[in-house]
């Protein structure tokens, strides 16, 4: 995945509304009016959060003009675990070779003390 | 040369933080310095086979900026900035991290504890991006991210 798309899920995952909206969309698909019901927000400003879940790939939405539902896609959230997976690669591979260092270092240092 | 592999745990803290821990043999002094000096840090923070780090300029001090740049076989270049917030050798610092994009600025506290002669080394990791509305949220957000896992996997099996 390219980074450019994981930086969009991350981006949109990193607001408490639009998370709430994603858990709500885990009991079923929710039309706009009934995932703006729990909020104090009105429609425009749930359709703008729906927007940003939607260009992440996290939402897909209907066809029909008056009745869109929105239906989960959580998908990239995978991507979002195996970049975790990645990350923890990264300070794993880094911090062995700092044991081989810090081995190298100590040798050095006996080699003086002789 | 190492007998012992230390694994490198990655543990989801809260819905925000995320930690990376690894212990070290070796005195904290020792292993504040292999985090916090170029001359070190060149020869070992280059994560998977095939990178150098040829930028690693760092201003340790409240307020420092720091500048990583790596590069790989393939002419691949990967850049990171930030500022140090805090500095207390040898027990912790802390700073901003920066990948440049839509990737939000993180800030990093890492702290140093030695006992017995191991070092355990833990950096947490925490979003700065919509710091306001992170301290509003409702839900606990690690608890659901297993949920869409889960949900995840059972939708992968569907046509």
């Amino acid at each position: 995945m390219a980074t450019d798309r994981l930086s969009l899920t991350f981006a949109a995952l990193a607001d408490p509304t639009r998370r709430a909206i994603l858990a709500r969309l885990l009991d079923g698909a929710a039309t706009v009016k009934e995932l703006a019901a729990p909020f104090a927000m009105s429609g425009p400003a749930v359709s703008k959060h729906l927007r940003v879940l939607e260009r992440a790939g996290l939402i897909k939405r209907g066809r029909e003009a008056q009745w869109r539902p929105c239906e989960l896609n959580a998908a990239p959230l995978k991507d979002v675990s195996e970049w975790a997976e990645r990350y923890r690669q990264f300070w794993d591979a880094s911090y062995r070779r700092l044991d081989e260092y810090l081995d190298e270092l100590k040798e050095k240092g006996n080699e003086r003390d002789d | 040369m190492s007998v012992t592999t230390r694994p490198t745990t990655l543990t989801v803290l809260s819905d925000e933080e995320i930690a990376i821990t690894r212990d070290f043999a070796a005195p904290r002094e020792l292993i504040f310095d292999m985090h916090t000096r170029p001359e070190h840090l060149t020869k070992w923070l280059l994560g998977p086979e095939g990178w150098t780090m040829p930028t690693c300029e760092i201003d340790l001090r409240p307020g420092g900026a720091w500048h990583f740049g790596w590069r790989n076989v393939d002419g691949d270049e990967l850049e990171m900035t930030g500022e140090y917030r805090e500095v207390v050798r040898p027990e912790r610092y802390v700073n901003t991290e920066r990948w440049g994009g839509e990737w939000p600025e993180t800030l990093i506290t890492t702290t140093f504890t030695e006992q017995d002669g191991v070092t355990t080394v833990v950096f947490i990791q925490r979003d700065l991006w919509d710091e306001d509305a992170f301290r509003a949220h409702e839900r606990d957000w690690n608890r659901m991210f297993n949920i869409l896992a889960d949900y995840t996997e059972k939708r992968s099996t569907r046509p």
